[in-house]
Formats: structure tokens, C-alpha cells, sequence
């Protein structure tokens, strides 16, 4: 007994002063530490995986090719974790932690808007500049903070090009495009509700009327009432959001109930898988998407978006969906701060991503005022012979929109 | 008002809606059938319902998954969810029998609970569906269309109550449940194993919402979290059709499932619910009327 308690202290005392010797001597490089709380668990858990992937796949690529330089000093990025559950309550819980008890300065987004609602307060208290990928409710730009940058597209610009390309359809027919009769069917929730507000606003502005305007409980299940609107009023356009369930929803129920609609656009088809499941039902639907692999931004990082997509698919065997690459960016966003402020002093960090100006794989970053990014447009996909195939805005789209979607009697099953 | 309008110049909407919710109400109905039936025998509300239901779907989801047609997973979710109804009467519920309906209602909204994040932790957050690939009828020219999987699944749900209610009425274990239900100290009495009636109901409950289950999969969509949906609803024909009424209960599921469908069409989807709700408050006040009227008389 004796023995042992003199042996043990010894031991420790060793043991520390090695491991010690070892870091000063042998790692040279610091550490520079973000924070996230991602759903790991709870409904969101499958795009918090792709946001962590998203994360993860960053941190790799700066610490493999020699970190980050700032100032005098080079750095390696590692990420402290924790599982909000998908719980906004919880969120805000494991933000104090990050920056209280972890002493984490800079605070990667969570996944979803309302999450990122539920956080923002607490990083603006503590002054912790937070860059989020992954939370595009517009009504989170306007409560004046200053500490919150978004790398994506808000929600409000989810659909507009949908409507844009409408109204182009209809120029092309020898229509006008006012005459362009639009039917919305949006969640009520902040971020349909937002697309909503956008659709409205290019509607307007195209001086096209909108015959259905339906607001969907979140708990939906089924659209066959709003459908059967759409077989009586015969609109040009239809468009759906109501993330992963909407979309799985207008395509399974359009195609039962075989409603011809000429354009049908949705948010989150990717979410929902609509090629694998659907098939060809799911042929012609335009799907709104932050970012896509073929097109042609590229970065010192990665290389072109194609070359981060490959990177991605042979780190986790998946292609990688919009929700990973904007997270990624994320990453590339602080880093791109660090090396510019030339510190990692939180305050000379959050003015040196106030004025970030750059390309990344991802698109072009550049934040207003108010912390979103206003450089990178949305893009419309349409599912064309079984892929996604980039249609709209037409500077960007890799193939032709089939337009109008056919009717179901001449479509084959 | 325009959305009147529409209906006037196109009445065929309406056989449209009409069947839509008539659909739709009968596999509500289901769900309910089962809640009805713990409720009365067991006196217990079990809000773990829509969990069973949502479980019910992934069977399906994951046969068709596997290249089977998940119309197998309609006797086969009824089937696993039978076992696990009399695991989880085993572990749990009995312990609540006969006790206050508080206890009785935290404990299956435990289980609800426990469910969902179990779900979540093996099938994922997803949205999933089960193809069915039935195809689709056309009425009238094409103007009202019904996918045959809504067809397919209203006639297993009547079907699935019809013997249901063959059951309690005829078997001996039927009668065993409903005397059970009438007066459980009695059916002891009487040489009954109240214990064994008690899971029986239970997983037979299960199991009916199972199969629901398995057809919400092939007609919408399911995913870990979802349940709350069809434990409300199966709540509500519940209380609009009376304890014991087990007919009634599809009746309403029926009734609410097509008023529901002509409300959303008329007031706008956002208030569906709503007027549903108000239904329920009406059906309610009516009935205490006419029952308080009922008991003067007999004064």
C-alpha cells in the first residue's frame, strides 16, 4: 500500500512532464479551436451528419496541407462537438458550454434555421463571431447582429428563379409573362414561409397572380385538397415547399393523382430522395439547390466544386448534398478570416469576416451588412433522364429546361 | 369564397373530396379502432399510438426496400407489432392497469417517446415511403382520380374492422374483452385472466395500428416523428364516437376524414385543423345537451 501511493505520484509527475516535453518539442504547430453544436440525434440527425461530415472534411484538408499561417504563427484547426438532439433549448445550452466552460471563440452554425435563431442571442452575448452554412431564414438578418455570418443563399431566393424562368417560358412562347398563373403551396413554417414571401415579391414583379396560395400545417400528410385546386384552376406554374415531406408528398401525390401542372418547382428534393424513390414520376420537377457540383467556382482548397465532390465521395462514400458543401465553406470562411485579420483575436476575426470578399469551391462569399452572403445566387435543377441537371439562372445551366412537363396520358410509366 | 366558386362551376371536385376524405378517414379509423379499444377495456389512453403506427410503416418501407411488395407489410407489421405490444404490456402497461389515468398517460407518453428516438436511432430522421406501384383509377372522364393504393387501403381497414368487431363479438376471447370491459372485478370473478384479456387488447392494439401503419407508408409519407399526427387523431374519432361504439368509430373516422377534406378545400388547408377542432367542440356541447337533457326527463 505504501509502495504504491509514493509509486503513483511519481508516475503522474512523468508522464505529465513528458507528454509536456512532447508537445512543445515535437508539435510545434497551435491549435485553433471551433466550437459546434450539430444534430446528432433527433430529426434533424441526418443533415447534422452532413453538416459534421461537411466540417470534418475542412479541418482535414487545412491540417494536411500545413494549417493555417497567421501571422507569425501556423495553426491547426480542431472542432469541439456536441449533439444538440435537435432541441433549440439544448442548443443554447451547449453554446454557453462551447464558450464558457471550452473557452471556444469562434462558433461553427448548427443545422436548420430555427436552431440558429435559438443560438444567435447567446454568440452575440459573449461577442463570438459565429459563421453558419446552414440556417437560411431571412429573419435571421434582420435583428441587427453583428457576430453571425451565413455562407448560403436565405430562403427567400429558394424559389425565384422558378418564377423567373416562367415568366422567360412565357416570353419565349410569345406570351406575356404577366399572364403566367402561378399556384403556391407552402409549410406554415418560417422557412416556407420565407420561399413564400419570395415567390410573392417576383410575382409582383412579373405582374403574374397567384390562383393558389395554400399554407400547409407542418404536420402534413397529405395535399390532395390543394391538388385538386390545381386540376380545377389549371395554373402555369406550381411550386411546393415543405422541406423533405412536401417535396416527397407533391411528387408522389401529382403523379397518383395524375395533375398536369407545365412547371412543377420544389425546395429539398435531395432531402427526399425524390429520383431514388419516384423514379420517373419524378421527371421534370425543378428542385432549388445552394450549390451543385458542376458548377464553376473553385478555391485554392479543394480546387474546382467537381474536385471537392470527388474529395467528399471517396472520404464517405455518399455524393455530397448541398447541406455538406455549404458547411464546408463554413470552415473556409473562418480560415479565410484568420489568415486576413493576421490574429486570432475574436474581435479582429469578426471585422475581417465582415469584409470577406472571395471565391471558395462553394461560390463567391461576400456579406452585407446585415451577415448574409449576397454574392452566391440559388440554382434550379431539374430532374432530367434520372439525374439533377442544372437549368436556371441560364449563366450556370449545364443543360436545356424541358419545358412544358407533358402530360401524364402521353408520359410513359 | 372564390375557392366556392370553383365547387359551383365544377361540382365533380366535390366526389373528388369526397372520396379523398372518405380514403383518408378510413385508415384514421383504423388507428382509432385500436385506441377504442384500450381505452375501453383497459381504461387506459394511450398516447403512444401514432408510434405504433409510425413503426407499422417502417415495416413496410423497409420490405419494399428490400424488393418485397409492401402490401406483405401490412399482415407482417401487424404481426411484429402484435409481439411487441405484449413486450411492452409485459415490461410496462401492466403495471398501469388500475391505476390513475395520470400515471397512466405519462407512461405511454414515455414509451412514445422511447419509440420515436429508437426509430430515429435505426431508420434515420428521413422521410420514407413504400411504393406500391399500384396505378392509378380514373372516374368521370379523368376529372376526379384515385391512386388504387388509397382504394386498396380503405377496403383492408373495413375489412380489418368488420373482423375485428366479428371477433368481440363471436370468439370466446372477444366475449372475455368485453366483459372485461363491462366489469373487470366480475369477469375475475367469473373465472376470467383479466391479466391475459388486459394483453391481448394491448397488442391487438398494436397491431391494428401496425397495419395502419404499413398502409400510411404506401398512400403519404412516414418518418421517426410523425406519430403525434395519428395519436390526436385517433383521439379525436375516439371522442367524437363514445367509448364502446366501435362501429362509430368508423363511422367517424370517415366523417371527420371527409369534413376535414371539404374544409380544407373551402377555408384554405390552414385551417383544417381548426375546423376540425371546432367540430369536435360542437359535437361535444351537443352531446352534454342532449344528455343533460336525457337526465331531466328521467327525473
Amino acid at each position: 500500500m505504501f509502495r504504491t501511493t509514493k509509486i503513483l505520484p511519481t508516475l503522474c509527475a512523468f508522464t505529465l512532464a513528458w507528454s509536456a516535453l512532447a508537445t512543445t518539442g515535437v508539435y510545434a504547430a497551435e491549435t485553433i479551436t471551433l466550437g459546434a453544436a450539430v444534430s446528432f440525434t433527433g430529426k434533424y440527425s441526418t443533415n447534422g451528419m452532413h453538416t459534421k461530415n461537411g466540417y470534418d472534411l475542412a479541418v482535414a484538408r487545412i491540417n494536411e496541407t500545413g494549417g493555417i499561417k497567421v501571422g507569425d504563427n501556423t495553426y491547426e484547426l480542431k472542432i469541439i462537438y456536441y449533439d444538440d438532439e435537435s432541441t433549440p433549448a439544448r442548443g443554447t445550452q451547449l453554446i454557453e458550454r462551447l464558450v464558457n466552460q471550452d473557452k471556444v471563440n469562434f462558433i461553427l452554425g448548427p443545422y436548420s434555421s430555427g436552431l440558429t435563431k435559438a443560438i444567435a442571442p447567446v454568440t452575440e452575448k459573449y461577442r463570438v463571431p459565429m459563421v453558419e452554412g446552414n440556417g437560411a431564414s431571412r429573419a435571421l438578418f434582420d435583428q441587427g447582429y453583428r457576430y453571425l455570418f451565413a455562407v448560403l443563399s436565405t430562403s427567400e431566393q429558394y424559389l425565384q428563379s422558378a418564377v423567373d424562368l416562367a415568366a422567360e417560358r412565357a416570353s419565349a412562347m410569345g406570351k406575356e409573362p404577366s399572364s403566367v398563373r402561378i399556384a403556391g403551396v407552402f409549410e406554415n413554417d418560417p422557412f416556407s414561409q420565407d420561399v413564400r414571401a419570395g415567390v410573392l415579391d417576383d410575382a409582383k414583379r412579373h405582374g403574374m397572380k397567384m390562383v393558389i396560395d395554400d399554407k400547409l400545417p407542418p404536420e402534413i400528410n397529405d395535399m390532395s385538397t390543394s391538388l385538386t385546386k390545381v386540376r380545377a384552376l389549371k395554373p402555369d406554374l406550381l411550386v411546393v415547399s415543405g422541406h423533405a415531406k412536401g417535396a416527397a408528398l407533391a411528387i408522389r401525390q401529382v403523379s397518383e393523382m395524375k395533375i398536369d401542372v407545365p412547371m412543377l418547382a420544389l425546395t429539398h428534393c435531395d432531402s427526399a430522395q425524390v429520383i431514388d424513390k419516384f423514379g420517373k414520376t419524378a421527371e421534370y420537377a425543378l428542385c432549388a439547390s445552394q450549390w451543385d457540383r458542376t458548377l464553376s467556382y473553385k478555391d485554392e482548397w479543394f480546387g474546382t466544386a467537381e474536385e471537392y465532390a470527388q474529395l467528399f465521395e471517396t472520404t464517405y462514400n455518399y455524393a455530397p448534398p448541398y447541406q455538406a458543401a455549404e458547411s464546408t465553406a463554413t470552415v473556409l470562411t473562418f480560415v479565410d478570416a484568420f489568415q486576413r485579420a493576421g490574429s486570432i483575436d475574436k474581435e479582429k476575426v469578426r471585422d475581417a469576416l465582415a469584409t470577406t470578399d472571395r471565391e471558395t469551391f462553394y461560390g463567391h462569399i461576400d456579406f452585407d451588412d446585415s451577415g448574409k452572403n449576397i454574392a452566391k445566387p440559388m440554382v434550379l435543377y431539374q430532374v432530367q433522364d434520372g439525374e439533377y441537371k442544372v437549368v436556371a439562372p441560364t449563366k450556370w445551366a449545364s443543360s436545356e429546361l424541358r419545358h412544358p412537363t407533358p402530360p401524364w396520358a402521353q408520359r410513359q410509366p | 369564397m372564390d375557392n366556392i366558386t370553383i365547387l359551383v362551376d365544377a361540382p365533380i371536385l366535390l366526389v373528388q373530396l369526397l372520396l379523398d376524405g372518405l380514403l383518408a378517414g378510413a385508415i384514421f379509423a383504423l388507428a382509432a379502432y385500436g385506441m377504442a379499444l384500450v381505452w375501453g377495456v383497459m381504461n387506459i389512453i394511450n398516447v403512444s399510438q401514432g408510434e405504433y403506427v409510425m413503426l407499422g410503416g417502417f415495416v413496410a418501407v423497409l420490405l419494399a426496400e428490400a424488393g418485397i411488395h409492401p402490401m406483405l407489410g401490412v399482415p407482417l407489421a401487424a404481426l411484429l407489432l402484435y409481439l411487441l405490444g405484449w413486450l411492452i404490456y409485459r415490461l410496462v402497461i401492466f403495471r398501469i392497469v388500475d391505476r390513475d389515468l395520470f400515471i397512466s398517460l405519462l407512461a405511454t407518453f414515455g414509451i412514445s417517446i422511447l419509440l420515436q428516438q429508437l426509430a430515429n436511432q435505426m431508420f434515420g430522421a428521413d422521410v420514407r415511403t413504400a411504393e406500391g406501384e399500384l396505378g392509378t383509377s380514373f372516374l368521370f372522364d379523368g376529372m376526379v382520380t384515385i391512386a388504387n393504393i388509397k382504394l386498396a387501403a380503405a377496403l383492408i381497414a373495413v375489412l380489418t374492422g368488420g373482423a375485428l368487431w366479428l371477433f368481440l363479438k363471436k370468439s370466446r376471447l372477444g366475449q372475455a374483452i368485453r366483459a372485461t370491459a363491462q366489469n373487470a372485478r366480475a369477469a375475475r370473478i367469473m373465472g376470467i385472466d383479466t391479466d391475459r384479456v388486459y394483453a391481448t387488447t394491448f397488442a391487438l392494439n398494436a397491431a391494428i395500428c401496425g397495419a395502419a401503419g404499413a398502409l400510411v407508408a404506401m398512400t403519404w409519407i412516414i418518418h421517426p416523428y410523425f406519430g403525434l399526427v395519428y395519436t390526436i387523431r385517433s383521439f379525436m374519432i375516439v371522442v367524437v364516437a363514445g367509448l364502446g361504439n366501435l362501429l362509430g368509430v368508423i363511422a367517424a373516422g370517415l366523417g371527420l376524414g371527409a369534413a376535414e377534406n371539404f374544409a380544407g378545400f373551402v377555408l384554405g388547408v390552414e385551417y383544417q385543423a381548426a375546423f376540425v377542432f371546432t367540430l369536435l367542440v360542437v359535437i361535444l356541447l351537443a352531446r352534454n345537451l342532449l344528455l343533460g337533457r336525457k337526465r331531466q326527463y328521467l327525473k
